[in-house]
């Protein structure tokens, strides 16, 4: 056993503010038991890129759910079981040759959260939120992501109720793979709209 | 605001860097349910941080400052006892400065605008809780689809009556709102009704 288990690192002060908040609502019977857990668990790993992804990889599959998608973002992802806080209105915009989409929230950190989880650190901190409106096109080419002049930026600001999910174009090359195999391709970036797959 | 640098990207992280962020998005469901808070009454307790606070802190800090703030506003802790049991300071959102909205006023039904339309964008400075981002005040766009009606955040922040209004995604040239000449870009923005005007 090393000395660091008998003295464990003090909490830092964050970490001292929500060990009162949590202890005082305990007190107060407030926080059903589990229920701290369970919120953990289902952040960590029921919601993620994941879903998303097989909500793409139908879409490249099967023309007719990509209609349905493109009509009704909301109805279309519950076809595949996803839903829920932060996705009860869901709008999905198309990525093609002559278009790309890309999505941020400039006043808080609005979110897609059935289809793409918890948002990254970056799309929540201000560089991110306050430059994807002002200069889309530098922000893009910064992260990587180089679209030639004639490429139209469409930028989606989440500031109501609607959650957006950007679809993705399909890569050439991929014709005779698997649905499974394609959701393996799409990754979280491009959902956002800051790559190209 | 503007003058910020690079975006910090990272192609994979994890939904919680540490135990405690976790817990602080709990604890916020906990307390919003308890004093039930609305969407526009959290937001609004995170934009009361005093903004060197807020620059300065990470998300889940938002969330557990506005979480301790709604719980010691609506009575269920006290800031003493939250300063006790951290071993020090516990820093809050600032008042509210709006006044409580009592009277929402009359809901609108029907939608006023059509896919199409030229509208503008109200220019005025709410003292309070606003969806109406201050870079399209003023600016005139098009609507290019009709959302739900929904609760208007204005009002739903400061108070328990509710006002509902159908939105609207308005599509504004970025040339119409930066003087730098962008070509080929547009930003798209989720607006409530009253936000509105005809162009």
């Amino acid at each position: 056993m090393t000395e660091d288990a008998h003295h464990p690192a003090p909490l830092s002060p964050v970490e001292q503010r929500v060990a009162a908040l949590e202890a005082l609502l305990t007190e107060r019977g407030l926080i059903p038991e589990g229920f701290i857990d369970e919120t953990i668990h289902h952040y960590e790993s029921e919601i993620g890129p994941m879903n998303g992804a097989r909500v793409v990889a139908r879409a490249w599959a099967d023309p007719r759910y990509k209609e349905r998608l493109l009509a009704d973002g909301t109805a279309a992802i519950a076809e595949l079981g996803f839903g829920g806080a932060e996705g009860e209105h869901m709008v999905v915009v198309e990525n093609t040759p002559a278009v790309h989409n890309v999505i941020v929230c400039t006043l808080c950190s609005c979110y897609p959260w059935p289809t793409l989880g918890l948002p990254p650190a970056w799309y929540k901190d201000p560089p991110y939120r306050a430059r994807m409106v002002r200069e889309p096109r530098a922000v893009l080419a910064e992260m990587g992501c180089e679209l030639p002049g004639n490429v139209e930026i469409r930028v989606w600001d989440s500031s109501a109720e609607v959650r957006y999910l950007v679809l993705p174009e399909r890569p050439p090359g991929t014709g005779g793979m698997t649905e499974a195999d394609l959701a393996g391709l799409v990754t979280r970036d491009s959902m956002i709209g800051v790559a190209r797959l | 605001m503007q003058g910020f640098g690079a975006v910090d990207h990272a192609p994979a992280e994890p939904p919680f860097h540490e135990p405690w962020e976790g817990r602080a998005r709990a604890l916020l469901s906990i307390v919003a349910g308890a004093v039930r808070a609305s969407g526009g009454e959290f937001r609004h307790a995170i934009e009361r941080m005093s903004p060197g606070h807020y620059l300065t802190s990470s998300y889940y800090e938002h969330w557990l400052t506005a979480a301790a703030t709604l719980a010691v506003e609506h009575g269920l802790v006290s800031r003493e006892d939250l300063e006790v049991r951290a071993g020090g300071r516990f820093p809050l959102s600032g008042p509210v400065l709006a006044p409580p909205v009592t009277d929402p006023g009359a809901g609108v039904r029907e939608p006023r605008f059509a896919a199409g339309d030229r509208v503008r964008v109200r220019d005025w400075h709410p003292p309070g809780h606003t969806r109406c981002p201050r870079y399209v005040r003023g600016k005139t766009g098009v609507v290019v689809r009709l959302g739900g009606a929904y609760s208007v955040p204005d009002v739903e922040a400061h108070g328990t009556a509710r006002r509902h209004e159908p939105t609207y995604s308005v599509r504004f040239d970025a040339a119409s709102l930066w003087s730098d000449g962008q070509h080929g870009v547009s930003v798209h923005v989720d607006l409530w009704d009253s936000y509105l005007e005809p162009a």
